[in-house]
């Protein structure tokens, strides 16, 4: 634990180096593309308003100035399977990203999408000493909080403080200042797997790159996708990738839930590979000129020319209908929504006052899919792309990469977690000065 | 998915490339050229060391050095000491002929000279340090002429010292020594301590006495303050330290009004504007009889001294 958090504040100070560099590189490593984009950061913005926060969700400090996408190798689920083919197929994205934007980016800010996320509620009490709430009953209240046992290869990924509360009024932001007893915070803990981590790591190591930042996939796809008030009242974002189908839940602005599906589009590839026979290759094309899941009269008659090299005619002239395509899909997209849906029932959904649910990820771009998924998940679904940034190119907005358009706004603008918080002066070495000018203040 | 990259064509003759993925080497070397500071090193740094390498490796050697030295002095010296650059002559204008000579004297030794090595401010410095010449203007003229034009002094007193009489001009410095005073006999002449600062003022005072003329004699600067207008038949005008000229002409007005100096008046004291005094002339005859004095003088002093006081109202 102590580990994870110390490397974490190493990495939040990596960040601030990098900004101060002004070029910072964003690497999604997804089950079936890795996408490399170059962010230039041009200092504040200008206009920045009272709370901090810049005009456009703060996207306008930074411009997209190099964008690459490559073939995913060696990705499984999102999870790092073989960590030599994916060094690989992070170098060509990194060098091709480079190329573009003329410069050379030595800190990376990535994030994956796999790795069995978990959400954990904490929440911890403490009395304020002096009536008031300072910086450093934020940090004790923080501190306070106590830690599930989340087991052994585990690792705190996201903490992110969700709630203050001061005597019996809750629902405060920024809680300093106030004035009261007992100062409460619930934190939001999401945990993943050590091993992953320590993979994606390794990579980018060895790619001569400084890991400066890590986030989960489902978090930053929802900061991209869902629209402030969602995230307000009361959303899901479903980030439907190749490997993995991310979910988060928000409230209030916060996160409050995350949890993968180990399924994804690249299942349903498989599917059609099976069923038809054919490479994979030729199964993702099938897919993504005909794929859907909605089934009608019309697609009888629309024959699809399966094709393939082999020599024999009969094979090579295969022809199969639209229905006969859709039926081999329909039934993958559906386990997958009911996948979601089981998580979502789990996680209390339901008692969220808006019920917003957003599709969006590279395999939310099947024709019908906000139909079926409306059967399944309600009726308040829409498909989601991510926001606009500026400087990406065309080919990079659309759903499939509403995770690393995420994550550029994570980079502008992380949330404070648990470790950008002082350390609480209860944790410091016995004789360090900060002890010390409590102590004073304590006793005169 | 959408790619990014465009998408490679397989041509049937060529083998397909196996991996698209750079090498390790590979993708150092490309971060390494995008660094900025290795660029302009190589884009900067490189060309200067090869101009700067060969240079040094052929000046380390010290008779190499010598040599180059050697004829671009020798170059130099061969454009400098061509025929159209040497000064030769000099030609002095607006001097009396003994300046002149002793102008000419002072800058001839310096010539025939290269105009590049020629040093016309110390020339100009020399010729200024002459005591009768004011300014001078050195210039060299195509020819290889070096025109001196030369402002002279203008002497416009005598002072007399122990050693002899000296001419000063209107700013107090020495123009040249006047070994007879029957030479210049339109000067004043002037004396005492201190009095070849006071140029300027004893001019004033000159002037302010101009009524006078006929009868002034010079001036005596006494306590390097302030000046004795004398005059002759022993009479002498103290005049104050401050606006002398100003006393100069109440006692010209009383002179006119009261014919002071036709009587027996010996200095005329205007040292305190408030209280001008006269003291007697010490005529022989009074001296040897000072009763006599008494009984003379009186009358004529008094109705002086009425008169002083009427002329020092307005």
């Amino acid at each position: 634990m102590t580990d994870l958090y110390q490397s974490q504040r190493a990495m939040r100070n990596l960040r601030r180096a990098a900004l101060q560099r002004g070029v910072v590189a964003i690497l999604d490593v997804g089950s079936s593309k890795i996408a490399c984009l170059v962010l230039r950061f041009d200092g504040e913005a200008a206009g920045a308003r009272e709370d901090g926060q810049a005009p456009l969700a703060g996207q306008s400090a930074f411009r997209v100035i190099g964008a690459a996408t490559t073939r995913s190798r060696g990705v499984r689920f999102g999870e790092i399977d073989a960590i030599a083919e994916t060094e690989r197929a992070i170098r060509t994205a990194v060098q091709a990203a480079q190329k573009m934007a003329q410069t050379r980016v030595d800190h990376v800010i990535a994030c994956l999408s796999g790795a069995r996320p978990r959400s954990y509620g904490l929440a911890g009490e403490i009395a304020l000493a002096d009536g008031q709430v300072g910086e450093q009953d934020v940090s004790r209240v923080l501190a306070a909080c106590d830690v599930p046992d989340f087991g052994q290869g585990r690792e705190a990924l996201h903490a992110h403080p969700v709630n203050f509360a001061i005597d019996h009024r809750t629902g405060f932001g920024d809680p300093r200042g106030h004035v009261g007893n007992r100062l409460a915070a619930d934190m939001h803990l999401l945990t993943i797997d050590t091993a992953a981590v320590q993979n994606l790591a390794y990579c980018i190591k060895r790619c001569d790159l400084e890991l400066a930042g890590i986030a989960s996939s489902a978090y930053v796809s929802g900061l991209a996708s869902l629209v402030e008030d969602e995230q307000e009242l009361g959303a899901a974002c479903i980030d439907m990738g190749g490997g993995a189908t991310g979910i988060s839940i928000f409230i209030k602005k916060h996160m409050i839930f995350a949890e993968s599906v180990r399924l994804g589009g690249d299942h349903v590839t498989g599917d059609i590979a099976k069923g038809l026979q054919v490479p994979m290759a030729t199964a993702e094309r099938i897919k993504t000129y005909h794929g859907g899941v909605q089934a009608t009269g019309m697609d009888d008659r629309e024959m699809i020319e399966i094709g393939a090299d082999c020599g024999d005619w009969e094979k090579d002239r295969r022809r199969v209908s639209r229905t006969e395509l859709i039926g081999i899909i329909r039934p993958r997209v559906e386990e997958v929504l009911e996948e979601v849906r089981t998580i979502l029932d789990a996680a209390g959904f339901d008692h969220l006052p808006s019920q917003q649910i957003v599709l969006t990820g590279g395999a939310s771009q099947l024709p019908g899919l906000d139909g079926l998924a409306a059967r399944i998940l309600g009726q308040t679904v829409r498909l989601g792309r991510p926001l606009r940034v500026q400087g990406l190119p065309q080919a990079a907005t659309g759903a499939a990469f509403s995770s690393t358009v995420g994550l550029c706004l994570f980079a502008a603008h992380p949330q404070d977690e648990w470790w950008d918080f002082a350390i609480p002066a209860e944790r410091y070495p016995a004789r360090s000065l900060r002890r010390a000018m409590k102590w004073f203040k304590d006793n005169w | 998915m959408r790619s990014l990259i465009a998408l490679r064509r397989h041509r049937p003759g060529r083998p397909s490339r196996r991996d698209p993925a750079p090498s390790r080497l590979a993708f150092r070397m490309q971060r390494l050229w995008l660094t900025p500071g290795f660029w302009r090193l190589l884009r900067v740094g490189l060309p200067l060391c090869l101009i700067v390498l060969p240079v040094t490796a052929y000046l380390a050697d010290d008779g190499r050095r010598a040599a180059i030295g050697a004829a671009a002095g020798d170059l130099r010296r061969q454009i400098q000491e061509r025929p159209e650059f040497m000064v030769t002559a000099v030609a002095v204008e607006g001097a009396s002929a003994p300046v002149g000579r002793a102008v000419r004297a002072l800058v001839e030794p310096a010539l025939p000279a290269s105009s590049f090595t020629l040093d016309l401010a110390a020339l100009r410095a020399t010729v200024a340090a002459v005591d009768a010449v004011a300014t001078a203007d050195l210039r060299i003229r195509p020819g290889g002429i070096l025109q001196i034009e030369i402002t002279e002094r203008r002497p416009a007193i005598l002072l007399r010292r122990a050693a002899g009489l000296e001419m000063l001009d209107a700013t107090g410095h020495r123009v040249a020594t006047l070994l007879d005073r029957a030479a210049r006999p339109d000067l004043a002449v002037i004396a005492g301590a201190g009095a070849r600062d006071a140029v300027p003022e004893a001019l004033a005072v000159l002037a302010a006495a101009a009524p006078l003329a006929g009868r002034v004699r010079g001036l005596v600067r006494r306590g390097e303050r302030r000046w004795d207008l004398v005059l002759d038949r022993g009479q002498r005008i103290l005049l104050p330290a401050e606006a002398p000229e100003a006393a100069v002409a109440r006692v010209i007005v009383l002179d006119a009004a009261a014919d002071l100096f036709g009587r027996t008046v010996g200095d005329v004291d205007m040292r305190n504007g408030q209280r001008p005094t006269l003291r007697p002339l010490p005529a022989p005859s009074v001296a040897a009889d000072p009763a006599g004095g008494e009984a003379g003088a009186p009358d004529n002093l008094q109705s002086l001294s009425a008169t002083v006081v009427k002329v020092s109202q307005p």
